[in-house]
């Protein structure tokens, strides 16, 4: 069955193992030949609080969540605070069965730790009833006296994968060398054991009546499980980014950190700096200083980067920087997804933006675009910036191995080297000429400190072909032009030279069209396949260019529709406000699919978007999205 | 073989060398302070050996953030108060330059206060120039973190109900291991000071009056001035962190009650970040900068690190 496919949630308290437990689980499906896809939900918690993650495999692609899900293992939250109804957060312990019945669904399985969630609790959810309704599968068994049997009572969470194993009738070998590959010796055996117990102990002792099993895969080559973060962190390192500064800030804390945990190895340098505005300076002044560099944040901390990105801009020193969003405003809520932060990312800091942003849709865009933002960067003398959220950052799928199998690409781009410098034009002074106005590309070559002939006056002030600063009036407007023309060039180097960073899916006679940007591109897609094999006519395009704008493709695109709507996460439709400025018309043609609720989109909700809008119903949408109407409706 | 051959470059080094061919018509009004820094530095530098495109410049904003458009080195003229995170990436990016930042007392010790804080305590190999004139001069005579209690402003008419920040003991707190005060009325001893803080393996403070003769109408000449290494009447260790901070202390009470001392206050031996970082196996021990330029350079690639997400 070609649609077959297995969502696994493991859900339990922020401490109770569900990342590591879920990775090696996602991994053990992928070696079995299956796609897989996940979905990483957490508090801005260390310890307790309700986190699940969610995994999808199946057979054949998988590129976002999907509607809802079909297993559930609820661990419990071990570390609940405040196990009392009367409690602001409500019982903790119990959540992480409680808050995932209503995406469970039909015919789904439910397997809790009827050790740590009391008879009483669950009573309350009146689970039986539902289970009959649902025709859910619940299987409560004691994972606790199981893990401290034989072991740690945080080996729950392998008690748990042993009988949700034993229950799918997926083989252990995969899980059983993972384990062997990341836990130390003393750890290793009692998990073993766990795990075998609890599998034999459910073969044996259960009656299977549900009809879920593990699905059927094959692939043609090994694949390699990364998440977004991985991929931005790779794509940096094969373009021979060496340096990196930062300050801890989820979700880009694990850019950071991976790029942190390498570089050292790779003669590279990493920095944790006393605040962002250090950060961003720190890339600034490494890269004058002839090295790839990098920096990023999220949101707030990116607010503090504002300064140094528009000194970058004037001094026309490369950087690429990272804007990791989340929902805001201000803190926001830390660790879930949105895509608030595009104006402000296109637009922060003072005077005319002289940036490049790109906004990757998945895994490989991830890595690609990274790479890209690199060469634009250091080539072009400009800054670039990566947009990204929560969502792309934590979410993991396979590769294929060979993706990147690809050459390092460390080019410091357009600079100069000292027998360069012997012919190129300097002032009466010696001073060289490191801003000349008129020059190919509007890109002047830099030269860079501890060259001989090469030296310069780098100044935020507006200033003259060899630094100097200056307010004379011709000037300005030779260097404003140079400056900001850069972005017609680079625009024309997109259209030209590289494969478009736009994704087209669907029907191309289709005269709906939807059009998405970034990580919510995966559930975009689905839904577009859904509704081409029902019968609709859609098409979608996932955008990543931000700026320089790809004004050709989008005219062309909206040219080609009568309808559009623009799907984002976020509350204001600043995606849609973008595609009207840049192109200055299409308003009665664009309405939007709004979601803000700290969730990523699922396929089903962008279906319903597009038959609500298709219809023309004015009907509010089943789920927490909004539908923005097009201008002058 | 390098790609920066002004480093290390050995040759004779002409007096006037750090002055640019034209000079630009500095901005500064008759009588600054800042004139006395630029001096000293054009005389320092060549004394110690160094050519102008071995040295990288980084100031802040301010009136002293044009000095490096009067000093001709590679030059990097940046945001307010940020002048250290810039000036110390450089650094490690290529440990050949020398690097000095620069910038005034508002920019230092006020916006930029958080850096100079960190960059002191990381105890990067580099100099750190601050013209302290206790005012803001280029906003026109506002407050400024140096100013005295009870200033007097545009922006304090009742004057200013705030003590002033300790430079030399906000220094040494931090972990700056070369603080020195000097004064622009004083170019020998100005002289003497940036290059000792030049040689210096680590952080390098100088807390330099710059007397603002248009923005601060007390007319502060930093006249007479004392060297307290000179004076019979001070007699300290620097070395000894403990009689540093007391004669740090005495020196900043007095600066407000008339008497201008000066001189070096601590001197440390703690190693440098660079070199502590590359102990660590956090830093290359070839400057990261040459190695764009090495032909024969093995790029390491991620497809090596896939093994842990097989």
């Amino acid at each position: 069955m070609s649609n077959h496919e297995l969502i696994w949630r493991i859900a339990g308290g922020s401490g109770d193992g569900i990342d590591s437990t879920s990775q090696n689980f996602a991994k053990a499906l992928m070696r079995s030949g299956l796609d897989v896809f996940t979905h990483r939900h957490y508090p801005s918690r260390i310890r307790g609080g309700h986190t699940y993650v969610e995994i999808r495999a199946a057979g054949h692609e998988v590129q976002s969540r999907g509607d809802g899900y079909n297993c559930l293992l609820a661990l419990g939250d071990s570390f609940a605070r405040n196990p009392q109804e009367e409690a602001y957060y409500g019982n903790e312990e119990i959540k992480p069965l409680s808050e995932n019945l209503d995406d469970l669904r039909e015919g789904g399985l439910i397997v809790y730790d009827s050790g740590l969630l009391s008879e009483e609790d669950v009573a309350e959810l009146d689970l039986e009833e539902r289970a009959a309704e649902n025709d859910w599968h619940v299987f409560p068994i004691d994972l606790r006296s199981m893990a401290k049997e034989h072991g740690r009572e945080v080996m729950r969470n392998t008690a748990g994968v042993g009988v949700t194993a034993a229950l799918l009738e997926m083989d252990l070998e995969h899980i059983e060398d993972l384990m062997e590959d990341a836990m130390p010796e003393k750890i290793l055996e009692p998990n073993l054991t766990i795990l075998h117990e609890a599998y034999d102990m459910v073969t044996e002792e259960y009656e299977f009546e549900h009809d879920l099993r593990i699905p059927e895969g094959n692939h043609d080559e090994a694949q390699a499980l990364l998440s977004g973060s991985n991929a931005i962190a790779y794509g940096a390192i094969d373009a021979g980014c060496r340096f990196i500064a930062g300050y801890p800030m989820t979700p880009w804390t694990d850019v950071f950190t991976i790029m942190s945990q390498n570089l050292p190895d790779m003669g590279g340098i990493s920095e944790q700096v006393e605040d962002e505005i250090a950060a961003a300076a720190l890339a600034v002044g490494a890269s004058h200083a002839g090295v790839k560099a990098m920096s990023g944040s999220s949101g707030g901390g990116f607010a503090l980067m504002s300064e140094p990105l528009g000194l970058a801009e004037m001094t026309e020193t490369p950087i690429v920087l990272l804007e990791s969003m989340r929902a805001g405003p201000s803190t926001g809520m830390p660790t879930k997804p949105e895509q608030g932060d595009l104006e402000f990312t296109l637009y922060t800091s003072q005077g005319d933006s002289a940036r490049v942003v790109f906004a990757p849709g998945n895994i490989e865009e991830a890595y690609e675009q990274t790479r890209l933002a690199f060469h634009v960067a250091y080539e072009y003398q400009i800054p670039t910036i990566i947009m990204y959220d929560q969502k792309l950052s934590g979410e993991n799928t396979n590769v294929p191995v060979s993706f990147l199998d690809r050459e390092p690409a460390p080019s410091l781009g357009s600079v100069v080297t000292e027998a360069d410098l012997e012919d190129m034009p300097h002032d009466e002074t010696g001073k060289f000429h490191r801003f000349q106005h008129d020059v190919d590309n509007n890109v002047s070559p830099r030269s860079l400190p501890g060259q001989k002939g090469g030296r310069y006056l780098a100044t935020g002030n507006e200033h003259t072909p060899s630094g100097h600063i200056s307010e004379d009036a011709d000037n300005r407007v030779a260097q404003m032009e140079r400056r900001v023309e850069k972005l017609e060039d680079i625009r024309a180097e997109l259209d030209e030279e590289h494969d478009s960073n736009q994704t087209y899916v669907g029907d191309e006679l289709a005269d709906f069209g939807i059009i998405t940007w970034g990580s919510s591109q995966g559930a975009v897609f689905e839904a577009v396949e859904r509704l081409n094999d029902d019968g609709h006519a859609v098409k979608a395009v996932s955008v990543s260019d931000m700026m320089p704008f790809p004004e050709a493709e989008m005219t062309e695109f909206l040219e080609s529709v009568d309808q559009a709507m623009v799907v984002e996460m976020n509350a204001t439709a600043q995606f849609r406000g973008l595609i009207q400025k840049e192109l200055g018309r299409y308003g009665e043609k664009l309405t939007s699919l709004l979601k803000y609720n700290g969730n990523p989109f699922e396929p089903a909700e962008i279906v319903e978007g597009y038959e609500l809008n298709s219809d023309g119903s004015d009907a509010d949408p089943s789920a927490q999205v909004r539908i923005e109407p097009a201008a002058g409706d | 073989m390098s790609a920066f051959n002004a480093i290390g470059e050995e040759r004779d080094i002409d007096r006037n060398e750090f002055t640019p061919g034209i000079e630009p018509q500095p901005t500064w009004c008759p009588g600054c302070g800042d004139f006395g820094v630029l001096k000293a530095l054009k005389q320092a530098l060549p004394e110690v050996g160094l050519t102008p495109e071995e040295v990288l410049t980084v100031t802040g904003i301010g009136c002293s953030g044009k000095l490096n458009s009067y000093l001709d080195t590679y030059g990097f003229h940046t945001i307010h108060g940020r002048s250290l995170p810039v000036a110390r990436a450089a650094k490690l990016a290529n440990d050949g330059l020398e690097v000095i930042a620069a910038g005034g007392d508002g920019d230092g010790y006020g916006i930029g206060g958080n850096h100079f804080m960190h960059t002191a305590r990381e105890n990067h190999d580099m100099t750190y120039i601050v013209f302290n004139n206790e005012v803001f001069g280029l906003t026109k005579g506002q407050t400024s973190p140096t100013s005295p209690k009870g200033h007097k402003s545009k922006t304090t008419p009742h004057g200013n109900a705030k003590s002033p920040i300790r430079p030399l003991s906000l220094a040494l707190t931090s972990g700056a291991t070369y603080i020195a005060r000097t004064a622009a009325v004083n170019p020998n001893q100005a002289k003497e000071i940036i290059k000792e803080a030049i040689e210096h393996d680590g952080f390098a403070h100088i807390d330099f009056l710059t007397q603002c003769p248009t923005w601060n109408k007390d007319a502060r000449q930093y006249v007479p001035y004392i060297d307290v290494q000179e004076s019979d009447d001070y007699d300290f260790d620097v070395t000894n962190r403990q009689e540093a901070q007391e004669m740090m202390f005495e020196t900043e009470n007095q600066l407000y009650e008339g008497t201008v001392l000066t001189g070096r206050y601590f001197v440390d031996e703690r190693p440098s970040y660079q070199e502590q970082k590359k102990e660590l196996g956090e830093m290359p021990e070839e400057p990261l900068a040459e190695r764009y330029f090495d032909g024969d350079a093995e790029w390491e690639r991620s497809y090596d690190l896939l093994e842990r997400h097989k």
